[in-house]
C-alpha cells in the first residue's frame, strides 16, 4: 500500500514543482467542471489562460492585468514576510480599505487645489492609514499576547462599516445628490493616479509593486533583518538565541505589511477604481494570501502567482461573457488552484512509499 | 506621451473596426448586460436576467445577448463593459447604481456603442439612465401592511440609506399610517443589495423587536424563509414576485418588469432611432407590478389595496401628496401639493413621524 514517510529535509525540486503540478490538475479538474457544463474544455481553457495574453483583444487585456495583479502582489510581498516569520496578518482587507481611506481623504482635504505635492501626501498617507490598521492586532499581541489571526480578521468587518461610514458621510461627494460616494479622484489630475504611459496599464501602484518585489528579494536575501525573518519561522527558539526581539519582529512584520496593504488601497482608490464608495473593496486582502502561498512565500514568486490570479480573473470574465460559463464556475476553478497547491504540498515534506502491509 | 496616446487611440479603434465587421457577418445585434449578483438570486439580477431572455424571445435570431454576473462595482466592471464592446456589443446595460461611473468613462471610449444605467443620474450622448418608481408598488405595500399588522410594529430592511431606499420608507410609512395612525416603522440597516446570511439576521432581530410585518429592499429571499420560520410574520416579494412563499408568509409584492424597456431599447438600436434619455416609469407604464395579493390577505384590504394601484397607474393619485411635513416637523407638501421629480430624485430626508435618523 501507499505510505506517506517524512522526509528529513523539504525537497528543493518539489517546492518548485508542486506550483506547475497544481496548476495542471486546476487545468485538467476544471476542463473537467466545464465539460459537465456542456462547454468544450479544451476552448475554456483557452479563454482563461491564453485569450488574455494573445488574442485578438489582448492589446486591452494584458495592461489590465498590470492593473488587477499589481495589488496583489503588493499585498502578497508585505503578507509573506509576516508569514515566513510565523505571524498571521489575515486583515490585509481592512489595511487596504483603511489606506484608501486615509490616502483619498488628504487629496480630498485639498480639493480644488492643484499641486504636484498632493499625489506623494496622498501616497504617504495611505501607507500610514495601513500601518496604524495593522498596528492594532500588532500592540495587542506584543502587550497582551492576543491572537493576531482573529484581531486582523475582525478589524476587517470594522474597516468595512468604516468604509460605509465615509461614503455615506465625511467623504461623500457634496455634489453628488445625496448619493453616497466620493468625489471621482480621477477628475481630480492632482490626486489621480492615472497611467504612466497612456494604454500601458503602468501606474504607480505597478511601479510600486515591482519595487516591493526587488525590495523584499533584497531584504530576505542580504540583510540582517531578512535573516531574523526567516529564523524566527523555522526555529523561534534558536531565533531568540541569536538575539531576536519577538515583540519588535512582530510590529515590523505587521507594520509593514499593513502599508502596502494600505499603498495598494491608495493607488487603487486614486487610480482604477476612483471613488471611495461602500462597496470599494472587492477582496484583494483575501487574494492575496492565496497569492502568497501560491508563490511559496518568496518575492519572484508571488510575482509570477500575482499574474496568474490575474489572468484567471480577466480569462473567468471573458469566459463569462463569450461562452456563457456562470460566474460560480469560475470562482470554483480558482477555488482550486489553492486546493490543489496545498494537496499537491505534501510531497515537499513527505514522500510516497510503496509498502508492504504489515501485520497490526 | 501624445504618440502613445494616439498610438492607443489608433489601437482602440482598430480593435474597434474588427470588432465591427464581426458583427456585420454574423448580421446579429449584440447586447450585453453587467450584473451586480448571480442570476439565480430571485430578486433584482433575477429580473434584470429575465428581461434580457425577453429580447430574446422577440428578436430570435436577429440579437445575440451576453451577460457577466456577480460583476464588483468598480474597475472590474469597467473591464467587463470595454470587453463587451471590444467583443462588438451594440448596447450595454449596467444594472446597479455603482456602475456609474465605470459606464460614463467606458462610454467615452466606445462613442458608437450604446450604453444604459440603471438607477444612475449621469448621462452622455450615448449614455442612458433608466429606472422604475419604486415607491408607487411602496405605497400599495404601506396600506397592505398598515391594515395587516396587529403589533403596529412593522419592519423594514434597507439597503443603503440612498435616496431611492428612503423613498421607498417614507411612502411605505405615509400609506401605512393612513389606515392605521398607531403604525410605528422599525428601520435595520443591511449594508448590502444581496447578501442572504444578513438579510435573515435583519429579519429575526425586526421580527423579534415585535414587527409582525416586514418589508424589505434587499434582493434576497430570506427575510421570506426568516418569516416563514417565525410563523405569524407577513413579507412582500422584492424586486421579484417570490410566490414559493406565498400565500403566506408573502402576501404580495413589487416585481421590476424591465423587458418592455430592454426591448424597445434594443429595437432603438437595431432601427438607428436610439437616443440618450432618463427614463423614469412606474405602475402606469407597466415597469413597476404588483404581484398577486394572496388569499392570506382579507377582501376588503385587498380592494383598497387595488384600487390605490388603479389610482396610482391612472395617474389620479400621486403617492407624495400634501399635506405632508418632514421629520423635523417642517413643512414639506401644501394640501394637495405634489412632490416634483427633482426633489424625489434626491430625497434625503424621513417624512415626519419615522422614528430614528438617516445614518451619514
Amino acid at each position: 500500500m501507499l505510505r506517506l514517510e517524512k522526509r528529513p529535509q523539504p525537497s528543493q525540486l518539489w517546492t518548485y514543482l508542486t506550483p506547475l503540478v497544481a496548476v495542471i490538475a486546476t487545468m485538467i479538474a476544471g476542463g473537467a467542471l466545464f465539460a459537465f457544463l456542456g462547454e468544450d474544455p479544451l476552448v475554456a481553457i483557452r479563454t482563461i489562460f491564453w485569450d488574455p495574453l494573445f488574442s485578438e483583444f489582448a492589446f486591452y487585456y494584458r495592461p489590465q492585468l498590470l492593473v488587477k495583479g499589481a495589488p496583489l502582489v503588493l499585498i502578497a510581498i508585505g503578507l509573506s514576510l509576516g508569514f515566513r516569520a510565523g505571524i498571521w496578518n489575515i486583515g490585509a482587507e481592512g489595511q487596504y480599505i483603511v489606506g484608501a481611506l486615509c490616502g483619498a481623504g488628504v487629496g480630498l482635504a485639498f480639493y480644488p487645489i492643484e499641486g504636484w505635492y498632493i499625489f506623494p501626501l496622498m501616497v504617504l498617507a495611505g501607507a500610514v492609514g495601513g500601518m496604524v490598521w495593522a498596528m492594532i492586532p500588532a500592540v495587542l499581541k506584543v502587550r497582551f499576547g492576543t491572537n493576531e489571526i482573529l484581531v486582523s480578521l475582525m478589524l476587517v468587518y470594522v474597516a468595512e462599516q468604516l468604509l460605509a461610514s465615509m461614503s455615506l458621510g465625511l467623504l461623500k461627494n457634496p455634489q453628488g445628490f445625496g448619493f453616497p460616494g466620493s468625489r471621482n479622484l480621477q477628475q481630480y489630475a492632482s490626486a489621480h493616479n492615472a497611467e504612466l504611459i497612456a494604454g500601458t496599464g503602468m501606474h504607480w501602484g505597478v511601479v510600486a509593486a515591482f519595487i516591493a518585489v526587488i525590495f523584499s528579494y533584497i531584504l530576505l536575501n542580504r540583510h540582517m533583518l531578512g535573516f531574523h525573518i526567516r529564523l524566527t519561522g523555522q526555529a523561534p527558539r534558536a531565533a531568540r538565541f541569536a538575539g531576536v526581539v519577538p515583540a519588535r519582529l512582530i510590529l515590523i512584520c505587521l507594520g509593514a505589511s499593513g502599508a502596502l496593504a494600505g499603498l495598494a488601497g491608495l493607488f487603487e482608490v486614486a487610480g482604477p477604481s476612483g471613488q471611495v464608495s461602500i462597496n470599494f473593496n472587492t477582496g484583494y486582502g483575501f487574494t492575496a494570501i492565496i497569492v502568497a502561498f501560491l508563490g511559496r512565500l518568496h518575492p519572484v514568486g508571488i510575482l509570477l502567482a500575482g499574474g496568474l490570479m490575474a489572468l484567471t480573473y480577466i480569462g473567468g470574465e471573458i469566459a463569462q461573457s463569450n461562452l456563457g460559463l456562470p460566474s460560480a464556475a469560475i470562482q470554483l476553478f480558482q477555488g482550486m488552484l489553492l486546493f490543489f497547491l496545498l494537496a499537491v504540498d505534501v510531497l515537499t515534506n513527505y514522500r510516497i512509499r510503496l509498502k508492504q502491509r504489515e501485520v497490526a | 506621451m501624445k504618440l502613445t496616446k494616439l498610438l492607443t487611440t489608433a489601437a482602440i479603434a482598430l480593435g474597434l473596426a474588427t470588432g465591427a465587421m464581426a458583427e456585420s457577418h454574423g448580421g446579429k445585434t449584440k447586447v450585453g448586460f453587467v450584473f451586480v449578483g448571480p442570476v439565480g438570486d430571485g430578486g433584482w439580477t433575477y429580473e434584470h436576467n429575465k428581461g434580457r431572455l425577453a429580447v430574446e424571445a422577440e428578436f430570435g435570431d436577429k440579437v445575440e445577448t451576453v451577460f457577466v454576473e456577480n460583476v464588483p462595482e468598480g474597475p472590474d466592471a469597467e473591464r467587463v463593459m470595454t470587453q463587451m464592446a471590444l467583443d462588438g456589443a451594440k448596447l450595454i446595460f449596467t444594472t446597479s447604481f455603482g456602475y456609474m461611473d465605470p459606464t460614463l468613462n467606458v462610454a467615452k471610449k466606445f462613442p458608437k456603442v450604446k450604453f444604459e444605467h440603471a438607477t444612475g443620474y449621469k448621462r452622455d450622448t450615448n449614455v442612458s439612465t433608466y429606472s422604475a418608481r419604486f415607491y408607487e408598488g411602496r405605497a400599495v405595500q404601506g396600506t397592505i401592511a398598515g391594515h395587516l399588522t396587529k403589533s403596529n410594529i412593522v419592519g423594514y430592511i434597507g439597503s443603503y440609506p440612498i435616496p431611492e431606499v428612503i423613498r421607498g420608507i417614507n411612502s411605505a410609512y405615509i400609506h401605512a399610517k393612513k389606515v392605521n395612525p398607531d403604525v410605528q416603522f422599525k428601520i435595520v440597516w443591511a449594508y448590502t443589495w444581496f447578501d442572504p446570511a444578513k438579510e435573515a439576521d435583519a429579519a429575526k432581530v425586526l421580527i423579534e423587536q415585535g414587527a409582525d410585518v416586514i418589508l424589505q429592499h434587499t434582493d434576497s429571499t430570506a427575510p421570506q424563509a426568516a418569516a416563514q420560520a417565525a410563523g405569524n410574520v407577513y413579507t412582500f416579494g422584492q424586486a421579484s414576485d417570490m410566490a414559493e412563499y406565498g400565500p403566506m408568509p408573502r402576501v404580495s409584492s413589487i416585481i421590476d418588469n424591465w423587458a418592455p424597456y430592454y426591448i424597445a431599447r434594443t429595437k432603438a438600436v437595431m432601427d438607428g432611432t436610439w437616443e440618450s434619455v432618463d427614463t423614469w416609469d412606474g405602475i402606469g407604464k407597466g415597469m413597476v407590478g404588483i404581484g398577486e395579493i394572496s388569499s392570506a390577505v382579507p377582501a376588503d384590504v385587498k380592494a383598497e389595496a387595488l384600487a390605490l394601484k388603479d389610482a396610482i397607474a391612472s395617474g389620479a393619485y400621486a403617492p407624495f401628496t400634501g399635506p405632508l411635513k418632514k421629520q423635523d416637523g417642517s413643512d414639506w407638501l401644501a394640501d394637495g401639493e405634489t412632490a416634483d421629480d427633482g426633489t424625489l430624485a434626491g430625497m434625503n430626508f424621513y417624512v415626519e413621524g419615522i422614528e430614528g435618523t438617516i445614518p451619514n
